[in-house]
C-alpha cells in the first residue's frame, strides 16, 4: 500500500468535506430485507408527532417550531452547497433575503397569492445563485467566502437604497399580510401557516434526499470528494458546481419566502452577515452532510440564544459560546454524525 | 485635483487600519491556515485591558508593553487550550469554534467594560502633518508603526532560524515534525504573535474608532478583505490591500455619482471581487498547488 502520498493530496482536495459517512453510506444503500427500516419508522414517528403538535403546544411554541422548519430548510440549502458540494458560503442570507422579498413585493405590490410566491421565490434565486456560481467557479475556499461573504454584505445594503424604495420600501421594510387557513378546515391561521410549512419542508427535503441519491447527487459529492478524479470519470464539473449553487439558493430562497409569510414583515438589517453565519453553526451542528441534521441545527438556531438569554441577560453571549464551544468538542462532525456514530457502536455491540 | 489628493490621502488613513488587521489576519493564516473570524475581538479585549491600565495610572507606554505581553501570552493560551483539541475536527467545526470564542470575548468585554464609547489616547497625538490638513500625526504614526511591523515580520521570518521553523510548520506539517521542529509550538507561537499584532493593531485603531465592544467589527471585514485582496500568503500584499480597500471605497463614496455614496463599501467589495476573477489567489499570494 503507498497510502501516504494519496491521503495527503486526498486531504488537501476536500477542506471543506464532511464526514466521509454521509454521501458514501447513502449511495451504496443495501435493501434490507427481514430486518427492520430503522431510518423509515424514525422518520413517520418524527412526522406523526409534528402532525399532533399544534394540537397540545401554545401558538407561541408553534410559531417557534414554524421558525425551526424554516431554518431547517434555510440550513438544507446551505448543506446542499457546502456539505455535499464543499464549496463554502458565506452568503446564504442574502439568498434568504431574496426570497423573503421576492415573497413580500409579490404580495405587497402586486397582489400575489402565497402560494404562488414560493415558485416565484425559488425560481428567483436559483437564477441568481446559478448566475454566482459562475464567477465562484474560479474561487477556492476563503477566496469563495469572500466572495460569498461580500454577496452578504452588499445584499442589506442594496434593500435600503433609495432608488429601490418603490419596491423594496427601504429601511422601513414590508408588511405582509399572514396566510388565512381554506374554509374548509377547522385550522386557526397560526396553525395552518405550521400546517403549510410542515408540508413545504417534507416535500422539499424529500427531493433533496432522492437528488442526493440520485445520479447527479452522486456526481455532486464525487466533486466534493475529488474534483480531478470526478472530472477523470466524465463529470462536467463545472456544470454541477453552478447548477449546485442554483439549487442551493432555490432551497434558501424558498426558506426566505416562508420567513416572510411566517414573520409577515421584512426589513433589510434582518438578512445580515448574522443569520449567514447563524446558518452555518446551524449547519456544522446538526451535522455537515447530513440531511435529518439540518433540523437538528435549526433547533439549535433558534432555541439556544434564549436559553442563553435565560441564564444571564448580560453575558448572553458568552454563554451562547461556551454552549457552542461544548458542543463542538462533544460532537466535533455535529449532532448527525455523532449519532451515526453510536448507532455504528450499537450495531457492533450487538453483532458480538 | 485637490479633491482627488484629499479623497486618496483620506484613504490612506483609512487604509492603514485595515492595513494594520489585514497583518494580523495573514499572520494568523501563515500560523494555522485558517481565517480567525475571533481576531478583532481579540484585539478590542486587549484594547480594553490597555484601556484598564491607562485608567489606573500607568504611563502610555508601560500599558502599551504589557498588553502586548498579555496578549502575546493569551494567544498561545486560546491555542493550547481551545484548538489544540479540536485540531482534528473538520475544518467548518474549527470556525464555529472560532465564531464560539468571537461571542463570548464580544459579551464578556461589554459585561466588564458597559458599552458606553470610551475615548482612547495616542502617542502621536492629533496635530495636522507637516501643518498640512490632508494627514494627521496620528494616522501617519499608524502608517509608520505598520510599516514597521511588516519590517520586523518579514525580517523575523526570512532572518531566524525560528521564522524559518513556523514556516516550515505551516507549509508542510508532516515534512517538518520529522526534521525535529515542534509544530504543535510554531503553530501556538503563531497564535501569540497574532495576537499581540491583534494587539498593536487595536491600540492604534482604538483613538480613531473609540474604543467600545464592537469597534472591531467592520474593522475586521476591511481587514479580511484586505487580506485577501493582497493574497493570504503575502504579509506585505495585505498591507498594501488594507490600503487599497481604503482609498478604493474612499474615490468610490466621493466620485460615483447617485449610489456611490450610499453603495461604497458594497462597490468596495464588488471590485475585491472582480480583482480575485483574475487573481484567484489574491494579487500577490502564490497559487497553492497540490499533488494528485
Amino acid at each position: 500500500m503507498t497510502a501516504p502520498p494519496e491521503e495527503i493530496a486526498a486531504k488537501e482536495a476536500l477542506p471543506f468535506a464532511a464526514a466521509p459517512a454521509a454521501g458514501a453510506e447513502a449511495a451504496v444503500r443495501v435493501p434490507r430485507v427481514g430486518r427492520i427500516a430503522y431510518r423509515e419508522l424514525a422518520i413517520a414517528a418524527v412526522i406523526a408527532v409534528a402532525l399532533v403538535l399544534p394540537w397540545v403546544v401554545t401558538s407561541f411554541v408553534m410559531f417557534q417550531l414554524t421558525q425551526v422548519m424554516i431554518y431547517g430548510l434555510a440550513i438544507l440549502g446551505l448543506n446542499l452547497l457546502t456539505g455535499f458540494n464543499g464549496q463554502f458560503s458565506l452568503g446564504h442570507s442574502a439568498f434568504y433575503g431574496i426570497g423573503a422579498y421576492t415573497a413580500a413585493i409579490l404580495m405587497h405590490n402586486y397582489g400575489v397569492g402565497y402560494i404562488w410566491t414560493l415558485p416565484a421565490a425559488g425560481g428567483v434565486c436559483f437564477i441568481v445563485g446559478f448566475l454566482f456560481g459562475l464567477p465562484a467557479l474560479r474561487l477556492q475556499n476563503l477566496y469563495l467566502a469572500l466572495a460569498t461573504f461580500t454577496l452578504a454584505t452588499v445584499m442589506p445594503q442594496i434593500l435600503k437604497f433609495h432608488g429601490l424604495e418603490e419596491w423594496t420600501g427601504g429601511v422601513q421594510g414590508l408588511v405582509v399580510d399572514q396566510p388565512d387557513p381554506p374554509a374548509f378546515l377547522p385550522v386557526d391561521s397560526d396553525q395552518w401557516l405550521y400546517y403549510f410549512t410542515l408540508a413545504v419542508v417534507l416535500v422539499m427535503f424529500a427531493a433533496a434526499a432522492n437528488l442526493i441519491h440520485s445520479r447527479s447527487g452522486r456526481a455532486v459529492m464525487a466533486i466534493r470528494d475529488h474534483p480531478i478524479a470526478a472530472a477523470a470519470m466524465g463529470i462536467n464539473n463545472s456544470l454541477y458546481k453552478t447548477l449546485t449553487f442554483g439549487v442551493s439558493a432555490l432551497y434558501t430562497g424558498v426558506a426566505g419566502a416562508l420567513g416572510a409569510l411566517a414573520v409577515a414583515f421584512v426589513a433589510p438589517d434582518s438578512f445580515t452577515i448574522f443569520l449567514s453565519i447563524a446558518l452555518l453553526v446551524g449547519l456544522v451542528v446538526g451535522g455537515v452532510g447530513s440531511i435529518p441534521g439540518c433540523l437538528l441545527g435549526g433547533l439549535f438556531v433558534l432555541y439556544v440564544p434564549n436559553i442563553a438569554e435565560s441564564v444571564s441577560t448580560g453575558l448572553a453571549g458568552a454563554i451562547y459560546g461556551v454552549i457552542l464551544l461544548l458542543v463542538i468538542f462533544l460532537m466535533p462532525s455535529g449532532m448527525a454524525g455523532f449519532a451515526r456514530a453510536v448507532w455504528a457502536r450499537l450495531s457492533r455491540m450487538r453483532q458480538i | 485635483m485637490e479633491l482627488l489628493l484629499q479623497q486618496v490621502m483620506a484613504g490612506l488613513a483609512n487604509g492603514a487600519i485595515y492595513a494594520c488587521m489585514a497583518l494580523a489576519v495573514v499572520m494568523i493564516f501563515q500560523a494555522i491556515d485558517h481565517l480567525n473570524f475571533a481576531q478583532g475581538e481579540m484585539a478590542m479585549f486587549s484594547t480594553f485591558i490597555a484601556w484598564q491600565l491607562i485608567e489606573w495610572g500607568q504611563p502610555y507606554w508601560v500599558a502599551f508593553a504589557v498588553t502586548v505581553l498579555v496578549s502575546f501570552v493569551a494567544g498561545i493560551l486560546i491555542d493550547r487550550v481551545l484548538f489544540r483539541p479540536i485540531r482534528n475536527a473538520p475544518v467548518l467545526s474549527q470556525v464555529v469554534a472560532f465564531i464560539a470564542l468571537f461571542s463570548i470575548l464580544n459579551s464578556s468585554a461589554g459585561q466588564i467594560w458597559n458599552y458606553t464609547i470610551k475615548s482612547f489616547p495616542t502617542p502621536f497625538g492629533h496635530k495636522p502633518l507637516f501643518g498640512i490638513s490632508l494627514m494627521d500625526t496620528h494616522e501617519a504614526g499608524m502608517i509608520g508603526v505598520t510599516l514597521a511591523m511588516l519590517g520586523l515580520l518579514y525580517l523575523f521570518f526570512r532572518g531566524t532560524r525560528l521564522g524559518l521553523a513556523m514556516r516550515a510548520a505551516a507549509a508542510n506539517p508532516e515534512s517538518a515534525r520529522l526534521v525535529g521542529i515542534r509544530v504543535s509550538w510554531m503553530t501556538a507561537l503563531g497564535w501569540g504573535m497574532a495576537a499581540a499584532i491583534g494587539a498593536v493593531a487595536g491600540m492604534l485603531i482604538a483613538p480613531v474608532v473609540f474604543l467600545e465592544p464592537n469597534m472591531m467589527l467592520g474593522v475586521l471585514l476591511y481587514g479580511f478583505a484586505g487580506a485577501v485582496l493582497g493574497g493570504l500568503t503575502s504579509p506585505a500584499g495585505a498591507v498594501l490591500g488594507g490600503f487599497a480597500v481604503g482609498v478604493i471605497e474612499n474615490l468610490a463614496g466621493t466620485f460615483i455619482p447617485y449610489f456611490g455614496r450610499e453603495l461604497k463599501l458594497s462597490i468596495a467589495l464588488i471590485l475585491i471581487v472582480v480583482v480575485l476573477m483574475f487573481r484567484p489567489s489574491g494579487m500577490f499570494g502564490r497559487r497553492v498547488v497540490s499533488r494528485v
